[in-house]
């Protein structure tokens, strides 16, 4: 019995997506500003039938609505809003307002959403690619720049690469287990005499290609080119929602389906997330420009995260879903100060632009100061509780070495966090940035609310991480 | 004697071999498209042999229809070198080996340490039945257990549709479109006048020779307009 109800929330946004998408073509006004109102719309429309849906599966088991799927697409939508509302502006005076823009970040939740409900290898490739494919257009949309064309042109040859990987993973794990369906695999991963060795390398193809989405070490290269090339919203949109959803799809097969085995993928987790940890405190230390800084941070948060995946535990799980909640609020929030960066109708880049900001514009340096404190793990903002849980469930499990390297590289990676707010405070003032836009100020403000007054609301966030996180072990 | 199927098989798999290796040293880069197609087509033998017509039909429709087209259009259009390109093959053809031996050696490996888990063939999402051949076979599961998939594959089309509008498609100044309003508008009295034209007198010294000052207002106007309200 089909039960066509369940993907109602992804049919209504996919259907909302063309009729905007038609609405965009036949207006044939200058109408990017209207349409990014009307797919905000489609996702507050959306953000509420998500809270609606009730654990289910559908479509002959291909999808799975539960608590932890609700909880990363609530994620991924807000994550998709936040950057949407930043394009707002920013691509209007960068000329490249169209209206395709809000349209292909629409197709690209879509994607996502498929792969947060996905319950089949064949369900979490389709989300995939529906989301990388619309990510590619949207780092090339400013086609006139040269580094933006690369970055798309990049990203795609690389992403492909990595989606050849994943195809490749998914067809030997079909191929050794019979059945790419989450809910058998488990029975045909523990066969007779163990693991075979084809499956192992099936699941390892699996995690590097998920892992090149994540922009986890050694499958980062694209990253710090990329950020920097894109246009800065597309940058931001990168570093929250499309970090949710592989990351949840890779919790989701790693604990369920994968789960009887983790022996076998602990070690490769554990060296992806040190190395990824890393590389993203010491190679950000000699960034000069805040975009490309962005992108290192980006592939340390994702090493921080990982921790929280190496154990395989609830309490692991919950910790991630934690900080990735964390993670994309404060992505938001120091992207809307990157975008906020614009002198003379230009947009400037460069770490050494912030100098002197606190004299000339003092909310924009403490929103960006509490942006940098949490996301270097000070206490008592958001970031930290994300670090918190996630090496608390390492340190549970007696993975003490991820844990005291996380710890260290959340040193190192202070320097550069902390460097920053010492540009904006003690440097020699920098002319004043050009004065922003209320959409900017909104997102800033918002994501920094979050950052500040996350620990009082501790509880509800982690109730519902706990929660989403029980589902995986249920 | 052998049977016909077994005849088959090895006459498409001889040529499928002989034409991959055409490809691959062919130095007329249109004759190693065209070694391609054949390729093609001996694999569709292949696969009709063993029972899958409907992955031989999508072979050669996307395979052959497109793909190889359209490779056969870059080639002859494209100016590429392909002398050039094949320059450093001997410098190259160690190395060229030596990975190629290791991939062989890794493929060798699989392949003996091949081993299908016991309960897989109960495991299948949707087998095959066994009075029905397989293009029947997906017909049925495809728009009815698969739908979801289905969709999301057409939006990935869709995505890609866009993207390459997005990405390609731009406005010139200067191109000439039909306007429909303007041509139906127009009079006769806007293009057509009758002048009195002297016996041997040049159109220099009448002074109507084109482009005459007094129709470009009437011309300009819709113009604008036209170009205003399209996108």
């Amino acid at each position: 019995m089909m039960n066509w109800a369940a993907a109602s929330p992804e049919i209504f946004l996919a259907v909302a997506g063309m009729a905007i998408l038609l609405f965009g073509v036949l207006l044939k006004k200058e109408n990017a500003a209207l349409c990014t109102m009307l797919v905000l719309g489609a996702f507050a429309a959306t953000f509420v039938m998500v809270m609606q849906t009730v654990p289910q599966t559908a479509y002959s088991s291909l999808f799975v609505t539960d608590a932890f799927a609700s909880y990363a697409k609530l994620l991924i939508l807000a994550g998709g809003a936040l950057t949407m509302v930043l394009s707002l502006d920013y691509n209007e005076r960068q000329g490249i307002g169209r209206f395709e823009f809000p349209v292909l970040m629409l197709f690209s939740t879509v994607g996502m959403m498929t792969m947060a409900s996905a319950a089949n290898l064949m369900t979490l490739y389709m989300g995939l690619e529906l989301m990388s494919l619309s990510i590619y257009v949207l780092a090339a949309f400013a086609r006139e720049e040269l580094r933006s064309a690369e970055a798309g042109l990049k990203y795609f040859v690389l992403s492909a690469l990595a989606s050849g990987l994943l195809l490749y993973g998914i067809s030997l794990t079909y191929g050794f287990a019979g059945t790419m369906d989450f809910a058998k695999l488990p029975d045909a991963v523990t066969g007779v005499d163990g693991v075979s060795t084809g499956l192992m390398v099936g699941i390892a193809f699996v995690i590097a290609g998920l892992a090149f989405k994540l922009s986890a070490v050694p499958f980062h290269m694209w990253t710090p080119d990329v950020y920097e090339g894109a246009p800065t919203p597309v940058t931001a949109f990168m570093s929250t929602a499309p970090k949710v959803a592989p990351f949840v799809v890779l919790l989701r097969v790693l604990i369920g389906p994968f789960g009887h085995v983790s022996v076998q993928w602990q070690p490769i987790i554990e060296v992806v997330s040190i190395a990824s940890m890393l590389l993203g405190s010491f190679a950000a230390i000699g960034q000069t420009n805040i975009k490309r800084l962005m992108a290192y941070s980006s592939i340390g948060h994702m090493g921080y995260a990982l921790v929280g995946l190496a154990p395989g535990t609830e309490s692991g799980v919950r910790g991630v879903l934690i900080y990735l909640l964390t993670y994309v609020a404060m992505s938001a929030g120091a992207f809307a100060c990157v975008i906020a960066m614009r002198r003379q109708g230009k947009s400037v880049e460069r770490i050494s632009d912030l100098a002197g900001l606190a004299k000339t514009d003092l909310p924009l340096a403490s929103l960006l100061t509490l942006f940098m404190f949490s996301m270097a793990g000070v206490p008592p903002f958001a970031g930290f509780f994300g670090k918190l849980y996630v090496f608390l469930a390492a340190v549970q499990s007696g993975l003490w070495l991820l844990a005291i390297v996380g710890i260290l590289t959340s040193v190192v990676a202070c320097y550069y966090y902390i460097r920053i707010i010492k540009v904006m405070f003690f440097d020699a003032p920098a002319p004043a940035f050009d004065t922003r836009s209320a959409s900017v100020s909104f997102v800033a403000i918002a994501s920094g609310m979050f950052t500040l007054l996350f620990v009082l609301a501790l509880g509800p966030f982690t109730g519902a991480a706990e929660a989403a996180a029980r589902v995986l072990f249920g | 004697m052998i049977s016909a199927s077994a005849f088959f098989f090895y006459l498409f798999s001889a040529i499928l071999l002989a034409s991959a290796a055409a490809v691959v040293t062919s130095r007329n880069p249109v004759h190693a498209v065209l070694f391609l197609i054949l390729a093609f087509f001996n694999a569709a033998g292949l696969f009709l042999l063993a029972g899958a017509e409907f992955l031989a039909m999508i072979l050669l429709i996307v395979y052959v229809g497109a793909v190889a087209v359209l490779f056969l259009f870059v080639v002859m259009m494209l100016d590429v070198d392909f002398v050039q390109l094949r320059e450093g093959v001997q410098k190259y053809a160690p190395v060229g080996a030596a990975v190629g031996a290791v991939l062989f050696g890794e493929l060798w490996a699989v392949v003996l340490g091949w081993q299908v888990s016991p309960g897989a063939d109960s495991l299948q999402g949707s087998p095959t039945p066994a009075n029905m051949d397989n293009t029947h076979a997906l017909g049925q599961v495809l728009y009815t257990d698969y739908v979801y998939l289905f969709q999301v594959s057409s939006l990935i089309l869709l995505v890609a549709m866009i993207g390459a509008i997005v990405l390609t498609h731009r406005r010139r100044e200067g191109t000439r479109r039909q306007n429909i309003t303007m041509q139906q508008t127009r009079s006769v009295r806007d293009t057509l006048e009758t002048l009195q034209v002297r016996m041997g007198a040049g159109v220099q010294e009448l002074g109507i020779l084109r482009p005459r000052p007094r129709a470009e207002p009437a011309e300009e106007e819709p113009r604008h307009e036209h170009a205003a309200g399209d996108h």
